[in-house]
């Protein structure tokens, strides 16, 4: 035979990624059902461990779509608006990030003198409400607020209101 | 501005998310009902052994990978045409003996841990992903092919690399593996 043509990407190769869940999942019914059983002999005690799982899957998957509208705003909105990305986006995994801009353009032509730094506020008030509108249309109610502590940098803290 | 790409449901990005997390919410699980890292390991390579032995079929159905002639073909296409079709990654292979019936298999990316920066806390010998070397091991062992499948190193352990030892138990006997299934 000829040595190093041993396969070849059939159709079959679509839609393959979806596979490994499928059979895991199988694979849970059967076993984690199994066990089940012997310490929980009611009727609901299979299917509540399950749907817990789920749960807790559901969750995170929801998480993993918060986050890429964070993401959206680090980088696609913040070139859009500033020529520039955020520097640094945290989160504690709960609702809550924190945008870190080194250098916020908004703030530059204040950054002359430290005395200008209680006018910081009404500097950021109108990129607190373009954040708020964006993950608005984005599906998400949040909350906006900031902190500066060396000019130009500053951070905006977004804690995402559960509905 | 256009409407931000992530908009549209990624699904394939989706699903991959799926079955990542739900291996995790598995592994939880598990840790809760064990209390020792051996009965966590032993009971993520039993479940993965029950998936393999019915994964194979969908592998053999997807990839047309025809006759064999030696282990090292065999685990090639573990590697490359397996491992590739289902985490989208190829881990690399190598040698282990003379004998060419023990390979490693280093996983330089590992869709599994994506989510995970470190072994849980008191769960310093648990093998994380321990479910592949039992999908592995019940794969070959539905194509007659008795196989040793562990983790020779772990980098959630702290090792510099992600490595699965697979060896051969039997020599291949070719008369055998042509009989048809």
């Amino acid at each position: 035979s000829s040595g190093r043509c041993w396969y070849h990407r059939a159709r079959g190769w679509r839609m393959a990624g979806a596979v490994p869940f499928v059979f895991l999942h199988a694979e849970m019914v059967a076993e984690l059902g199994a066990r089940d059983t012997d310490t929980d002999p009611g009727p609901g005690g299979q299917k509540r461990s399950l749907e817990g799982t789920g749960f807790r899957v559901g969750q995170a998957l929801g998480e993993r779509e918060e986050l890429d509208a964070l993401k959206f705003l680090c980088k696609d909105l913040w070139v859009a608006v500033f020529q520039k990305q955020v520097d640094g986006l945290c989160t504690n995994h709960q609702g809550t990030y924190v945008l870190q801009d080194n250098s916020f353009p908004l703030l530059i032509p204040m950054a002359l003198g430290l005395q200008y730094l209680e006018e910081a506020p009404k500097f950021l008030a109108f990129t607190f409400g373009l954040l708020r509108g964006a993950l608005r249309t984005l599906g998400f109610e949040s909350l906006v607020t900031s902190s500066v502590a060396t000019l130009p940098a500053c951070k905006f803290q977004v804690v995402i209101r559960k509905s | 501005m256009s409407r931000p790409a992530h908009r549209r449901p990624e699904y394939h990005k989706i699903n991959k998310d799926l079955f990542v997390l739900t291996y995790g919410a598995l592994v939880a699980q598990l840790c809760k009902d064990y209390e020792k890292d051996e009965d966590v390991n032993k009971y993520l390579d039993k479940m993965g052994y029950g998936i393999g032995t019915r994964l194979v079929e969908d592998f053999l159905a997807r990839s047309c990978v025809g006759r064999c002639h030696s282990y090292s073909e065999i685990t090639d296409i573990i590697a490359q045409v397996a491992f590739k079709m289902y985490l989208g990654i190829t881990p690399s292979v190598t040698c282990n003996n003379s004998s060419r019936n023990a390979f490693s298999l280093i996983l330089d990316k590992n869709p599994l841990v994506e989510f995970v920066e470190e072994l849980p806390a008191g769960r310093s010998s648990l093998c994380y992903c321990n479910l592949l070397c039992g999908i592995i091991r019940g794969a070959l062992e539905m194509v007659h092919l008795a196989a040793d499948v562990t983790f020779l190193q772990d980098r959630l352990k702290g090792d510099s690399v992600t490595e699965i030892g697979i060896t051969f138990l039997k020599k291949l006997d070719e008369k055998k593996y042509r009989r048809k299934k």
